[in-house]
């Protein structure tokens, strides 16, 4: 079969994925768990919670504040023992619950039995409130409050569910084992959305460098109707949405739309796995799966399932015996992942990896002048001009970077990737972005 | 005709004919404009800052040459000062009222002796994109990211980055006060205040609105909202464990009290006699 892909842009990365057959490990309970109250895009939840309380795993801690807000709940139990401005991954102060944690309770109404659940029994408004509950987002980073992707608004009509299992990002390998291990419930889990969206048929999308799960999933697809098995060839940034639609589907997400406006829904496959353990298992959001790795920096990488709230240090220290080695840690992966300030920082819905680099790779060659080579603008997915956008910010001009379309900018990195004269230019998008919600206020 | 030849006579004639052309349309479409204008636009700066709130010193200048006396008053360049606006004045035959100097001042002293870094940041210099993607350069979330936005917009070259203290330093002689910094500053740590006679302003150089104490650990020179500086003047507020300083106290008769009485420093006093602090 051939391979689908997106036309414009894009690259060959090498993509370090030394992860790719350890097989997913329990990371255990830490002694303490910080859960921001906030994981999501959209508005910070209300907290239910208050010091000294006793929670156990899946109790509610905070409440959704609005339609673009996700609940969040606990992922120990315990005691909580602070609620308060704590420093996150990003040195940004965001509210915590802190809890210490005292044996590993669940709340009675989850199931914990491994038994795969496969008769869809809820209704298509049931399903939407069991995603709500459980409060999932957007697990491949965006942090989108998922119950609203999964209801149709009027007037527009979806005909394509597209699971993403792309994971274009160099180094992480969290989705990748989350098809090998667990096809089945990501299978349910696409056709309990189809049936929230009222549609029958749901696309996995597959990089052609996960040989396994493209065989797993294969196999498992034969015996559900609808669902379809696409590999795509593995270039970055393909998993991104706007061009893995493009890949699948062929239809072109206008500039400053969603891809509902072409019919399309795009989920994550960890979402997809997170819905089907919500509305199967009564399972909230309380862990994820996160690949910890690094070339030379971690002795031990692996893919662990790991209880959100769980500070980066306790997994780095499981994978990683010479904390010396390590010059820097970033959250997320090679390419879009940022670098962390605070070791401490809680893993949240939207951490599927922790990368780890030593002094020598995290050192960034010196900028030189651009030598107008035009690969940033060769490279780039969505077809903008890096080095002009750059430029324009340089001269603070921005009636010249709305014309370059800047706000269709997905910050992939390629072009900073790309660069030999090493200059930030997805830095300049970034700021450049930035200058322009400004302005719109 | 060799290549050389044929080429100057080409270019040549097309330039003459052009010429010719351009002259005639130039005549034709002559736009008059009112000689006012001109004039006062050659008094002004011509740096076209915008400070004054127009487009430009072409805008700014046609606005004066419209206005009546009334509604001259209210327009003034900072970046010329008195000494500019009295001569445009004269110039329309208005009268033009002093107004008092004004410069920048910085209100942070999250220097890197103050405030040390904590982390290496190799990415874009740029204030605005730290600010946006992490807290700031030290631990201290409302204090000076340190590199630098606010001297790449300075037309003036009035601000520069200290090398040994790290933050922006406001040269007081060539600071017009156009307000650009205060504007791109993303935490808004410019202020636009009178000069003070002989250059003596007092202010709070912080915008810290932590709690004392943890104000006090990002950073040496934190206000940490002890309220001492209220009970020298009463003017002075404390909102949200930080102080401000109104510019209607007199710099002169408290500046060198409050300096002296503040402990950590926080309110700068710029004819401050020495008095070693222990801070």
């Amino acid at each position: 079969m051939e391979l689908k892909t997106f036309p414009m842009g894009g690259i060959h990365l090498d993509k370090h994925k030394i992860t790719s057959d350890k097989p997913i490990k329990e990371a255990g309970l830490p002694e303490i768990v910080y859960i921001p109250i906030k994981q999501h895009i959209g508005a910070p939840s209300k907290i239910k919670v208050q010091k000294g309380d006793k929670v156990k795993v899946g109790t509610l801690l905070a409440d959704a504040d609005g339609i673009v807000s996700a609940d969040v709940h606990s992922s120990v139990s315990g005691e909580v023992i602070k609620i308060d401005d704590i420093v996150d991954a990003d040195a940004y102060l965001s509210t915590m619950v802190v809890i210490k944690v005292e044996g590993d309770e669940f709340e009675p109404t989850i199931d914990q039995s491994h038994e795969i659940k496969k008769e869809i029994t809820l209704s298509a408004e049931e399903i939407v409130k069991k995603i709500r509950e459980s409060g999932i987002v957007g697990m491949g980073g965006a942090g989108y409050p998922t119950p609203i992707k999964a209801t149709i608004p009027e007037g527009k009509r979806v005909n394509t569910l597209i699971v993403n299992g792309i994971e274009c990002e160099a180094f992480l390998t969290a989705d990748d084992r989350l098809m090998v291990e667990r096809a089945e419930e990501i299978v349910i889990g696409a056709k309990i959305l189809n049936k929230a969206l009222g549609i029958q048929n749901a696309i996995i999308a597959i990089d052609e460098n996960k040989p396994r799960a493209i065989e797993i999933m294969k196999k498992i697809t034969r015996k559900y109707v609808g669902v379809n098995v696409r590999v795509c060839e593995s270039k970055y940034p393909q998993g991104a949405e706007k061009q893995l639609i493009k890949a699948i589907t062929g239809r072109e997400v206008p500039s400053g739309k969603l891809p509902i406006d072409v019919h399309c829904i795009v989920q994550n496959v960890g979402t997809v796995h997170a819905i089907y353990e919500a509305v199967q298992k009564n399972k909230p959001l309380f862990e994820r799966i996160i690949t910890v790795t690094g070339d030379n920096a971690a002795e031990n990488p692996q893919n662990f399932r790991a209880r959100i709230g769980t500070p980066a240090s306790f997994l780095i220290k499981q994978v990683n015996t010479h904390p010396e080695n390590i010059g820097k840690v970033i959250f997320g992966g090679g390419m879009m992942g940022v670098s962390a300030v605070n070791m401490d920082a809680p893993v949240t819905k939207l951490t599927s990896g922790i990368l780890l680099l030593n002094d020598e790779d995290a050192t960034k060659p010196p900028e030189t002048a651009c030598i107008r080579c035009a690969r940033c603008a060769d490279s780039c997915p969505m077809g903008l001009r890096p080095f002009a956008i750059a430029t324009a910010i340089r001269n603070h001009d921005n009636k010249e970077l709305k014309q370059l379309h800047i706000m269709d900018c997905i910050e992939c990195g390629t072009c900073s990737f790309i660069c030999p004269a090493r200059i930030p230019l997805l830095d300049y998008c970034k700021l450049g972005k930035m200058e322009i919600r400004k302005q719109k206020k | 005709m060799d290549i050389i030849t044929s080429s100057i006579v080409m270019l040549g004639s097309i330039a003459l004919a052009s010429g010719v052309v351009l002259y005639f349309v130039s005549k034709k479409f002559y736009v008059k404009e009112d000689a006012k204008i001109s004039e006062v636009e050659k008094l002004l700066p011509g740096v076209n800052c915008g400070a004054c709130g127009k487009a430009g010193c072409h805008d700014f200048a046609k606005a004066c040459s419209k206005t009546d006396a009334e509604g001259f008053k209210q327009l003034y360049c900072t970046v010329g000062g008195n000494k500019v606006m009295q001569k445009v004045a004269e110039a329309l035959g208005y009268r033009q009222e002093e107004k008092e100097e004004t410069v920048a001042v910085l209100r942070c002293q999250g220097t890197c002796q103050n405030a040390p870094s904590k982390f290496e940041y190799t990415g874009l210099k740029s204030c605005r994109l730290v600010a946006q993607i992490s807290t700031s350069q030290s631990e201290c979330p409302y204090g000076c990211v340190r590199l630098g936005d606010c001297v790449s917009v300075c037309k003036f070259g009035a601000l520069k980055i200290d090398k040994e203290l790290g933050i922006p330093v406001v040269d007081e002689n060539k600071c017009v006060s156009c307000g650009a910094c205060v504007e791109i500053c993303p935490k808004k740590l410019f202020e636009i205040r009178p000069k003070g006679k002989d250059g003596k302003r007092v202010y709070v150089a912080c915008r810290n609105q932590q709690k004392g104490a943890i104000a006090r650990k990002n950073c040496s020179a934190a206000c940490i909202g002890c309220m001492k500086c209220t009970k020298i003047n009463p003017e002075i507020k404390v909102e949200n464990n930080l102080s401000y300083i109104p510019t209607s106290v007199d710099a002169e008769t408290y500046g060198q009290e409050l300096a002296d009485n503040c402990p950590t420093g926080a309110i700068v006093y710029t004819g401050r006699k020495e008095k070693k602090h222990g801070a």
